[in-house]
């Protein structure tokens, strides 16, 4: 039994210091945060937002959102969302000096095995929000990377120049491309295989593309991580609205989403 | 300096505010010093393993909550070996929430989870008893007087009813309960609710329905209160709904001994730090020495006609 917890997690309003389109669909949110929080921070977690009310809209359990960067030296905290609901709509209304209620950091970041040295980042929209950070880490620690970024059209790619700034070799897929299917995409990264250029997958967000890693993955022995979402409450554990199924041997087992994960190991995530 | 302590029946807790079961659990710690608290109530356990309902297991409703978890278990064996021992890091007393689908079921688990380390045990007879086809136990006194006889034979620890807002005999069930032998009152839990969807036209929780709770509860919750402490003599602990300080001085001049937070601490997760040093605060300034002078201070005789100002419409 180990002693009595340490405070991990913390519950403070950040002051906001932009919050701008960066294409047609998406927002950066940028907070001004405490150093001593920042420095916990790591990829794959999240923050419990508290939206605030606006236009008429009254959000009231808070919103969970993955870290798209955090920045010790700068004291800043970096959000990207796409505005589909009340809590978003209400998130994009906030701007230079409001104060936003956060809760945070929460959660079972990404973590990059020893023996991973050729990583591949697979993701689509704003799932590469998620994996933004873990790029950053990546290139920390001196590992080959490529994210083969998808989306419904070219203005919709996010993050690229800043996959590149890391040193990754970065591929897009796009459906106005006729590049993003499913079959083209099981060629890049067989091709990647090919040139020893894949040690372990990481994805978030998409069931097509989880059940196609989940199938190259196990005919090449290839691991891989998952950051999932799911709806939750308190998002610190308690309350057990965001389980999901897993495969753990020959069983089925619920986990929560906010405190087992939202990272996990990919190949026992069930596709929904 | 105000004296917060309270006595429930017996059990001294340093302030009246502590968790809600279901909205609690032991990584708060990781959040806030969980000895701050009056008592630690855990999620309600069960004899063996349950899964919990289907997703989605949660839905809000005009600045309230729905939920349908299904009371998720390890059982009762993981609990003891795991869990009671991380509570006894604290000074706090332990409060364990149980379940059981039949009465003889509940006074088992209630002897079970009867172990050093648990001040008292919280019996959620607002499940469905599988005997009365799945009606909950706490929505009549009959069934209410059966069970708590039974889980009173069971277990020599203070035994805390938590009643259900899902019944239209609140008084009768709170006085079964007591002559049952319940200890305390834990009033109350979530009232059954649905929301649907109109553009899928599905039901929003995978359950189809749940439990509604955050402040639109409050109001009926604080009316049962009040009932309940009225009916018994035992002491009544408020919960529904409550996330201010002045909603818990309502509860505590209502009857209420003491209340639990629920809900609101999924929104705050340090809310209740701030009800404990918000109501010393409020007892302070109106120069009160001790909450317990708060407690079923309801002034509820005949209305002054003075203070009636709504007019008989015409």
């Amino acid at each position: 039994m180990d002693d009595v917890p340490s405070i991990k997690a913390f519950e403070l309003p950040l002051s906001v210091k932009s919050n701008e389109p960066v294409n047609g669909e998406y927002r950066l949110l940028v907070l001004a945060a405490p150093h001593d929080i920042l420095k916990r921070c790591r990829a794959g977690q999240f923050f419990h937002l508290l939206c605030p009310q606006a236009g008429g809209e009254t959000p009231y359990l808070r919103r969970p959102m993955s870290i798209y960067g955090f920045y010790p030296e700068k004291g800043e905290l970096h959000f990207l969302y796409k505005v589909t609901g009340a809590g978003t709509r209400a998130l994009a209304t906030l701007s230079l000096g409001d104060r936003l209620n956060v809760l945070g950091p929460l959660g079972e970041p990404f973590t990059i095995a020893d023996d991973w040295q050729d990583l591949v980042l697979v993701a689509r929209g704003v799932g590469l929000a998620t994996l933004a950070p873990l790029a950053l880490e990546a290139n920390r620690l001196g590992r080959r990377l490529t994210a083969i970024c998808s989306a419904r059209h070219p203005d919709y790619l996010m993050s690229t120049d800043y996959f590149e700034s890391l040193g990754a070799d970065v591929i897009t897929l796009t459906d106005a491309e006729g590049t993003s299917d499913l079959d083209n995409l099981e060629k890049v990264i067989e091709g990647l295989i090919a040139a020893g250029r894949a040690d372990a997958f990481y994805t978030c967000g998409s069931n097509r593309m989880l059940r196609l890693l989940q199938t190259i993955g196990e005919r090449h022995g290839i691991p891989g991580q998952i950051a999932l979402e799911q709806q939750m409450a308190c998002g610190i554990g308690m309350c057990h609205c965001c389980v999901r199924p897993f495969t753990r041997g020959n069983r089925q087992v619920h986990l929560r989403v906010c405190r087992e994960g939202p990272v996990f190991d990919m190949m026992e995530a069930i596709a929904w | 300096m105000v004296d917060l302590s309270v006595d429930i029946s017996g059990l001294k807790l340093k302030n009246p505010i502590m968790p809600a079961s279901g909205t609690f659990s032991e990584d708060l710690a990781e959040v806030f010093d969980l000895d701050r608290l009056g008592a630690h109530v855990t999620k309600t356990i069960t004899r063996g393993w349950r899964d919990g309902n289907p997703t989605p297991r949660v839905c809000e409703v005009n600045g309230s909550m729905l939920n349908s978890i299904g009371i998720p278990s390890k059982g009762v064996g993981a609990f003891i070996e795991k869990v009671v021992p991380f509570y006894a890091h604290y000074e706090t007393p332990l409060v364990v929430s149980i379940s059981g689908n039949t009465a003889d079921e509940f006074a088992t688990l209630c002897s079970e989870v009867s172990v050093p380390g648990v001040a008292a045990i919280e019996v959620n007879i607002s499940c469905p008893n599988i005997e009365e086809d799945g009606k909950a136990f706490a929505i009549r006194p009959s069934s209410t007087h059966d069970v708590m006889r039974k889980l009173r034979a069971a277990t020599d620890l203070p035994l805390w009813a938590k009643l259900t807002p899902n019944t239209g005999e609140t008084s009768e069930v709170a006085r079964a309960a007591e002559e049952g032998g319940a200890d305390a009152l834990v009033v109350a839990n979530t009232i059954l609710s649905m929301a649907i969807d109109i553009n899928t036209r599905r039901p929003k929780l995978g359950n189809l329905m749940g439990g509604l709770s955050g402040p639109s509860l409050k109001p009926i919750a604080l009316r049962m209160a009040y009932q309940c402490a009225r009916a018994t003599k035992i002491p009544v602990i408020g919960c529904g709904g409550i996330s201010t300080v002045e909603d818990v001085i309502e509860y505590l001049i209502a009857g209420a001994s003491a209340v639990q937070v629920g809900t609101a601490t999924f929104i705050h997760p340090t809310i209740m730090l701030s009800l404990i040093d918000g109501l010393e605060d409020w007892l302070s300034n109106q120069g009160l020495s001790s909450v317990k002078d708060l407690i079923g201070s309801v002034i509820d005789g005949e209305q002054d006609e003075s203070v009636v100002f709504m007019e008989a419409a015409p």
